[in-house]
């Protein structure tokens, strides 16, 4: 019996990432507090604002928003070549997501408070066994 | 709750130290408090140690250093918060009543490693991955935050920075103290926009400690003991965004306001105020956080000559500075900010900082300051942040 090569996964890099059948199906995931209606990005067992045990409605957060502040790092690191974007992203269901902004060249002139941009997924490493990672990014509209 | 007294101070040069312990920079800082303030080990009720990378027993092995009384210890933790976090704890301990002396010691050694490298397995690590985690991204987002609200200009962070590294001059204590003209600091590599290299605080290894007493029995060691006006701490309240972007500005606020409350003091009878630079950007934000000027107004406000020693920019600045200067800004305030060259220059040694801030007040208002003093000190105040988040606010007075 070959126990050991358990079969390898694909996994979400974040836990409010959920993974459909393909990239295209995936979505970032969110729940909000049945009792004081505070929507979190992720899922949550208990309430930040309210205190309260929830219970928490699963929801699914937009794919599109719009960028309210941006930087861009110019350090590299062993996954994303320097220099990139990144931004905080507010979804119409009133969070944030922190992000990385793809498909344009990373330069301030580039980059503009409010401009509308759109979710996609793609695989971004892959640990010793074999596992895959999927990790979300925006782009502009 | 009894009044308390700072009675010893000291602060060891920030800097690094490869070939010692942190227990040994921090047992140096102890001890020279100690002689600061013409007492003895033996004197010393209880120790508040604050250090963040050598977790649990870290003042026991000060103690080991230091002398090993058999006193109580106890350990902080606070992300950068961490060394006013132990000093609020000695605060209570001789307020409440429970002690009559006690220290307060803070330390670090980061070696290498820091603020702006990622850490974690790269497998599974956010960091690298998303890199909107990463503290210098939390810090230029926030300064583009306050550009997006008021059109504030990377310029007007950059002069923060002028600023301090023009203040570290005159510190002997700072890790650096080397000028940087605007131009250099603009022209220097981009870490996160808008914050370049010069725009970040140097990492290292340092140690500050504070012995406090009963201001009923401080003049038995001194004829100079600086009052604990206010201690503050604070955590990050509820926000919809603060998950995604750590709100560096609320809870600062929250704790300013609990401060000027406690002292009975507000932010005009300010003589100087040392504030977490750990970021150019930061500075400013904390300018209004503090209400050293309105909300808006902190870019003018650095650009005034308000912030800096002796009020004014210096001479030889007055061109670079010229551009942007609103000459129908009057600052309310007078507070010179980060006359020690700030975390910029003077470095932030994690747990250290929130010590070596409340101690380079205390040179000032005992005018020991040499190059850099703020002429006629009265009154100081030292606000610490660490991200996830606390703010430590303390007000000490003459
Ligand atoms: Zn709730």
């Amino acid at each position: 019996m070959a126990e050991n090569a358990a079969a390898p996964e694909v996994r979400p890099l974040v836990p409010h990432l959920t993974l459909g059948a393909t990239r295209d199906q995936d979505y970032l995931s969110g729940s909000k507090c049945t009792k004081c209606k505070a929507v979190y990005v992720g899922p949550r067992m208990f309430c930040g604002r309210c205190s309260g045990a929830g219970p928490f409605e699963a929801i699914r957060l937009s794919d599109t928003g719009e960028v309210y502040v941006w930087s861009i790092i110019h350090q590299a690191t062993p996954y994303v070549k320097a220099p990139y974007a990144v931004a905080i992203v507010d979804l119409p269901e009133g969070v944030a997501v922190n992000t990385n902004i793809e498909g344009i060249e990373p330069d301030p002139k580039n980059l503009k408070f409010g401009m509308k941009v759109k979710m996609f997924t793609e695989k971004v490493s892959e640990d010793r066994e074999g596992n895959s990672y999927i990790a979300y990014k925006f782009r502009p509209v | 709750m009894r009044e308390v007294a700072i009675i010893g101070v000291s602060m060891i040069k920030f800097g690094r130290y490869p070939d010692r312990d942190f227990s040994q920079l921090a047992a140096q800082a102890g001890l020279e408090a100690l002689k600061d303030a013409g007492a003895e080990m033996k004197q010393v009720e209880a120790l508040y140690s604050g250090n963040l990378y050598a977790t649990s027993g870290s003042g026991q092995r000060i103690l080991q250093q230091m002398g090993q009384t058999g006193i109580p210890v106890v350990n902080v933790a606070n992300a950068c918060a961490t060394g006013s976090t132990a000093f609020r704890e000695a605060y209570f301990a001789i307020a409440s009543g429970a002690y009559d002396v006690v220290m307060a010691v803070g330390s670090e050694q980061m070696g290498k490693q820091g603020l702006l490298g990622s850490r974690g397995d790269p497998a599974t690590s956010l960091e690298g991955r998303v890199g909107s985690y990463m503290m210098p991204a939390v810090f230029g987002m926030a300064g583009m935050e306050h550009m997006r609200a008021y059109g504030t200009q990377q310029e007007h962070f950059a002069l923060a920075s002028v600023k301090n590294h023009f203040h570290s001059t005159q510190n002997p204590l700072a890790q650096y103290q080397k000028e940087s003209p605007l131009d250099e600091v603009l022209s220097g590599r981009m870490i996160a926009y808008p914050n370049t290299l010069l725009m970040c605080c140097p990492t290292g290894d340092g140690a500050a400690a504070a012995v406090l007493c009963s201001m009923e029995k401080a003049r038995q060691f001194t004829t100079q003991p600086i009052k604990i006006a206010a201690s503050v701490l604070t955590s990050d309240p509820f926000s919809d965004r603060d998950l995604t972007l750590p709100d560096i500005n609320t809870l600062t606020r929250n704790a300013a306001k609990i401060a000027y409350e406690q002292a009975g003091l507000g932010p005009k009878d300010l003589s100087q105020v040392e504030l977490h630079d750990c970021f150019a950007t930061a500075e400013l934000l904390h300018y209004e956080n503090l209400g050293l000027c309105g909300d808006g107004e902190a870019g003018k406000h650095v650009a005034s000559g308000a912030p800096w020693v002796g009020n004014k920019i210096p001479t030889k600045y007055a061109e670079d500075v010229a551009p942007f200067v609103d000459k129908t800004y009057k600052p309310t305030t007078t507070a010179v900010v980060n006359a020690s060259g700030g975390l910029l220059s003077k470095g932030h040694p994690l747990g250290a900082t929130g010590v070596a801030n409340i101690a380079e007040i205390v040179f000032h208002l005992r005018g020991q300051a040499g190059g850099r003093q703020v002429e006629g000190s009265k009154v100081g105040l030292a606000h610490v942040i660490g991200l996830c988040s606390a703010c430590t606010i303390h007000i000490v007075t003459k």
